[in-house]
């Protein structure tokens, strides 16, 4: 064994001392290895909601430290849109639209997924850090309104979107093997908007993020869907037209196929 | 089987869709209503976005149409030169119809404005047509009672400006069916719809023409004001969704046969009673959902 220079020793301490200081539980260097069972989510005319298995490893350096238990959260975002949250009242003796708050970036889904329930695994500080939970993440897609009770909104955002399964809480429905292995099977319901689905993979230990992966899933349409889609946004007119002629066309056939089934 | 929806994104029963649209081609060749009435809130109610299903609406519209359309042509039973007339005042009144829509849009009452709408307009009608049905049914079967001469000479033949209809067998001024065509093309715009269930009382009850011209000549209109809506709709929103459209319109042109048919068999008195019973539920149906509390008084509304 050569010896090193003393001045390469003490330099390499010093960055592992600033490794530590900056981010202690990353001391033994778990790493994510991340597999997904598709990168794409194809639409196409019989689709009916996907299955989305997401599945990885932690590589280590060391080895598992048995001090504190190993915990996982994924996360899956889908493209944000703005979305006005409107509250009915009793007026006039009809049930009518008063108040309304308008939200800048709520994600068109979000689905959090972890090896146990979120409040126990996860400190707060990180959660505001990294945007994990629902409440996060609704917290900061940016209410215009300053409604006395904007919170009463952003709650029934969550609640009827929860109820579309567009929102989906999944405590417990990651599972880690070996403090090793680990993969949580999401369900995409039918009503899935294109577009970039971020997603992320957080470990954690002693409720602080030791790692953190972030991949994305292209949910897009395909085939005829796409075909459609596009001339409808790019060719309006010409999408109109076939529109009318189809209805016309299949207006005058079955017409034309009575007359005939008559004689 | 399911199938997806590119524009509306959302993916639905395919069975579903057919028997909407079958329902729907019906009563569309029964009464010569486009049946936008009924269709559109269906289309709600399946969870389809609004924007779309009104759209969309106006296209199958078009298609069931025509093919009923097709069948009073071969019975002579459409009055070119009244449909003409009643278009020409349409498509203004269409044009106007989409300003007013645009400016209660930014106002942000647009639904409840278009509930109303259908409301008060459907209540009125089939309030009115019932009324009036269950009267002739009655006196039709007083013994030895005959039907009473319908045409009215009132107000309508003291206008100028007037025109020979022969297919109706009518000589009267262009004003009224220009101003009920201008009319029912302002509601059509606000409402989604065709507008025949307003067209064919209006027809019956001021213009005084005959029934059986009445259907084909409202259908002959309506092909044409909804022709220019799913054309205005597909540039200014492309919100028009064509698979749901072929999806509906399958059965619908199925049904339409089968309704037009249907109608050549029962009386006049027995179609009006009934148009006005389903106008009338449709109306409560709408009117309960105004006074009884939802269950989710927030809703989430995509923004511009």
């Amino acid at each position: 064994m050569t010896r090193t220079p003393l001045h390469a020793r003490v330099a390499a301490l010093a960055l592992w001392l600033a490794a530590l200081i900056a981010a202690p539980a990353t001391a033994t260097a778990e790493r994510i290895v991340l597999g997904l069972s598709q990168e794409e989510v194809a639409i196409t005319a019989t689709f009916d909601g996907s299955s989305l298995l997401i599945f990885g490893a932690v590589s280590r350096d060391a080895p598992i430290p048995d001090a504190s238990e190993l915990d996982v959260i994924i996360t899956v975002t889908g493209p944000p849109a703005p979305v006005d949250v409107r509250r009915k009242e009793r007026r006039f003796g009809i049930w009518v639209n008063a108040d309304a708050v308008h939200l800048t970036r709520a994600p068109s889904f979000y689905a959090v997924a972890s090896t146990g329930p979120v409040a126990d695994i996860l400190s707060a500080v990180e959660d505001l850090r990294h945007g994990i939970t629902l409440d996060q993440m609704v917290r900061t897609v940016g209410a215009s309104e300053t409604a006395a009770d904007v919170e009463n909104f952003t709650e029934a955002l969550v609640r009827i979107r929860e109820r579309q399964d567009l929102y989906q809480i999944r405590e417990g429905a990651v599972a880690l093997d070996q403090q090793t292995l680990f993969r949580t099977a999401l369900d995409l319901p039918s009503n899935l908007v294109e577009g970039p689905y971020a997603t992320r993979i957080f470990l954690l230990r002693d409720r602080q993020v030791v790692d953190f992966f972030e991949t994305r899933i292209d949910v897009r349409k395909v085939g005829l869907e796409r075909w459609l889609y596009t001339m409808a946004q790019t060719q309006p007119l010409i999408y109109g037209l076939m529109s009318l002629i189809i209805a016309i066309a299949a207006g005058w056939g079955a017409s034309a196929l009575f007359r005939g089934l008559q004689r | 089987m399911q199938i997806y929806l590119p524009i509306a994104e959302v993916s639905i029963n395919a069975f579903l869709l057919l028997g909407l649209g079958g329902l729907v081609g019906v009563l569309s060749g029964l009464f010569g209503v486009g049946g936008g009435f009924l269709m559109t809130p269906l289309l709600f109610f399946i969870g389809i976005p609004p924007a779309v299903a009104v759209a969309t609406g106006a296209n199958q519209i078009v298609a069931s149409s025509f093919s009923a359309v097709l069948a009073h042509f071969r019975r002579k039973t459409v009055d070119l030169r009244m449909g003409s007339v009643l278009l020409a005042g349409g498509l203004v009144g269409a044009a106007l119809g989409v300003q007013v829509f645009a400016t209660l849009k930014a106002m942000g009452q647009v639904d409840l404005l278009v509930t109303l709408f259908y409301v008060v307009f459907l209540g009125t009608v089939g309030g009115l047509m019932f009324v009036e049905s269950l009267r002739a049914l009655r006196r039709a079967r007083r013994p030895g009672g005959a039907l009473p001469k319908r045409r009215k000479h009132g107000w309508v033949h003291a206008l100028p400006l007037k025109m020979k209809f022969r297919t109706s067998g009518m000589y009267i001024s262009v004003i009224p069916p220009l101003l009920i065509g201008a009319g029912v093309g302002v509601l059509s715009a606000i409402m989604g719809v065709g507008g025949g269930f307003i067209m064919v009382p209006a027809m019956i009850y001021m213009l005084g023409m005959p029934t059986k011209v009445v259907i084909g000549t409202s259908l002959f209109q309506i092909i044409f004001v909804t022709a220019f809506a799913t054309l205005m709709h597909a540039i200014t929103t492309q919100s028009v969704d064509v698979v749901l459209a072929v999806m509906l319109l399958l059965g619908g042109v199925v049904g339409a046969q089968i309704g037009s048919r249907l109608g050549t068999n029962l009386k006049a008195e027995q179609l009006r009673i009934l148009l006005a019973s389903l106008v009338l539920l449709v109306c409560g149906k709408l009117a309960l959902e105004l006074l009884i509390q939802p269950s989710e008084i927030y809703s989430i509304g995509v923004s511009e």
